[in-house]
């Protein structure tokens, strides 16, 4: 008699205990940081968490060295209202983002702290690091996620984004995630949060495992200095194709773009024919973008070039060819000589605000 | 060692099926997946200029991967491995049977192409480095080895332009569109490659844990765009762009 309560009592418990445990959302973030502030994008990955579940503590993982890694942790503890805790990570082995000490931190932070969830954004920081990282941990990640039907039912892109496949992560803890940043849009921040902000604590790194750590060394990053807005977030793109001809008449996106407070892009032609750097491409293996307006010239509207940029809410496609199949999703279209039509444009459009 | 997969060609315009099961795949055209051309043709210029002994093709599925291996082979890979496989392998299970590959092969580098454009995963280069701890230069548009110093120096596309990484050997690359051409195979080297040797492999002898953590649920079409129209001047576009969708 005595046995067979003792053995109740205990199910019973066993019971509450895993239901407990199934339902406990918590999420870590992998953030990126840049000249002392979180990147914007990175802040996608935090709007997704609160999608998955209302009651969803989020902590955030920087990792860096010295005051611009302290200043971004400050500004990460009050920049989102999700935001419970920010974890440092602080040493010279994450000077640059490289995948292999992450991947490595991102192990020792979660077997430490159990998190249900993992998440990054879909950048080449988080395309990167999150797989490596997922392998160590022995899960299998969803990547490039547009939608979040629940805790672990995602929508992610396939073929192109040609269809989309329903997936549900039918594994153990951690689910991790990466998000397309252009699917989780992030309202503006509104200043200092009355709560405080999130605790900042600093990241033990003494058992960080160092095997794989220092078999590869950043040498450099070339990037083109410029004054445009970001692609990834810009609210306008201008997008120029292989029928500019070369880089110098690339110029004549450039200034339209200038014109329009807008972020400039280029299909694979283009970036292949050398006319502009290849963080310009927009496409499948390039850059996602989903501005309000997005205007193509001289772009013939390939598959792979559609997947990067068909979620945008106004396409305008000028193309001298009218069966061009980027008419196909233009919201408005012109069969014209874009050397005709741009010069028009840069005469008749109105200044920017 | 090159790891290549058979996937619908990129021209094919693709149809999903009308149970939501999947994307039609029969009776369509299919090919390397063009990533792993690029891989497959930098690890043939790296064995031609001396650098490397031997190129090594590597396909999971079921038989139909052997055509595949059968044109790396037509465009110079030594050798091939076909390991058998009847389902869908989930990216870190395809990780894991390569790490016994490359126990097996020993090779000195791993190439693969960044993504495959069925799936679009982009996954399985960074697992594989990974479970085998070697450093990894992902989305690589150039790749310079050191044989005397065991290292790559690779030159990856990221968001923010093109970062330049030095990678001890072995390493684990993958590949992106703008790091070379991949070249035709000739006649005379498809002939070749018919006796070319292929080893299969089944799961059961790599002794694997098959993954099975990732469940389809459905694949559905994506939400159709409202047809546009085709303007007749400069001054329409702008009024349309202003008064109509509010956009400038």
């Amino acid at each position: 008699m005595a046995c067979r309560f003792i053995v109740q009592n205990l199910s019973k418990r066993h019971l509450l205990h895993s239901t407990f445990a199934s339902r406990s959302v918590s999420t870590l973030i992998l953030a990126e940081h840049e000249g002392g502030s979180i990147k914007a994008q990175s802040l996608s990955a935090v709007a997704a968490a609160s999608s998955i579940s209302e009651d969803n503590p989020v902590s955030l993982l920087l990792a860096g060295s010295g005051s611009s890694l302290q200043q971004a942790a400050e500004k990460a503890a009050t920049c989102h209202h999700s935001i419970s805790q920010v974890l440092v990570a602080d040493s010279d082995k994450f000077a640059h983002p490289l995948a292999e000490p992450w991947a490595k931190l991102i192990q020792l932070v979660q077997l430490k702290g159990g998190y249900s969830h993992v998440i990054a954004t879909s950048g080449s920081f988080g395309k990167n690091i999150l797989p490596r990282a997922a392998a160590l941990l022995d899960v299998s990640p969803v990547t490039d996620v547009v939608e979040i039907n629940g805790p672990h039912q995602f929508i992610r892109p396939i073929y192109a984004g040609n269809a989309l496949c329903t997936v549900r992560y039918t594994g153990a803890n951690p689910c991790m995630l990466s998000v397309r940043s252009t699917s989780f849009p992030v309202p503006p921040i509104s200043g200092d949060l009355k709560s405080g902000g999130a605790s900042i604590s600093e990241v033990d790194l003494s058992t960080l495992d160092e095997d794989s750590i220092g078999k590869s060394r950043f040498k450099k990053l070339s990037s083109e200095e410029t004054d445009r807005p970001d692609l990834g977030s810009a609210r306008v793109v201008v997008t120029g194709g292989r029928a500019l001809k070369s880089a110098e008449n690339f110029k004549m996106i450039e200034k339209l773009a200038e014109k329009l407070g807008a972020a400039v892009g280029a299909t694979r032609a283009a970036v292949d024919a050398g006319f502009v750097p290849n963080e310009l491409q927009v496409g499948q293996t390039g850059k996602i973008v989903a501005p309000e307006l997005y205007m193509a010239f001289g772009v013939s509207g390939a598959i792979q070039h559609l997947a990067g940029m068909k979620d945008s809410k106004v396409i305008v496609a000028v193309n001298k060819d009218a069966d061009a199949p980027i008419f196909q999703v233009a919201d408005y279209g012109l069969v014209g000589d874009l050397f005709e039509v741009i010069p028009e444009l840069l005469e008749k459009l109105p200044e920017k605000k | 060692m090159v790891a290549v997969k058979r996937v619908v060609d990129y021209a094919v315009k693709i149809r999903v099926k009308p149970d939501k099961s999947g994307v039609e795949t029969q009776n369509v055209k299919m090919s390397m997946n063009p990533f792993c051309e690029i891989a497959l043709e930098e690890a043939l210029k790296i064995k031609e200029s001396g650098l490397a002994k031997e190129v090594v093709a590597v396909s999971m599925g079921p038989s139909n991967c052997v055509d595949t291996l059968r044109t790396g082979l037509a465009m110079g890979a030594d050798r091939a491995i076909h390991v058998e496989a009847s389902r869908d392998l989930v990216p870190l299970t395809v990780a894991k049977l390569l790490k016994k590959l490359v126990e097996i092969e020993n090779p000195g580098l791993l190439i693969l192409g960044k993504q495959a454009i069925d799936d679009d995963c982009n996954q399985t280069g960074q697992m594989i480095a990974g479970l085998l701890g070697w450093p990894q230069g992902t989305f690589a548009s150039k790749v310079v080895l050191d044989k005397e110093k065991q290292v790559a120096t690779v030159d990856r596309e990221v968001d923010g332009g093109l970062e330049t990484l030095c990678l001890d050997l072995p390493a684990v690359i993958t590949t992106d569109l703008r790091l070379n051409q991949p070249r035709y195979a000739t006649l005379p080297n498809i002939m070749k490659a018919k006796s070319k040797p292929i080893k299969k492999f089944t799961l059961e002898e790599l002794n694997v844990e098959i993954k099975s953590d990732l469940e389809v649920v459905q694949v559905t079409e994506p939400p159709k765009r409202k047809a546009g129209v085709i303007l007749s001047s400069v001054d329409e576009l702008i009024d349309k762009l202003k008064n109509e969708a509010h956009v400038i």
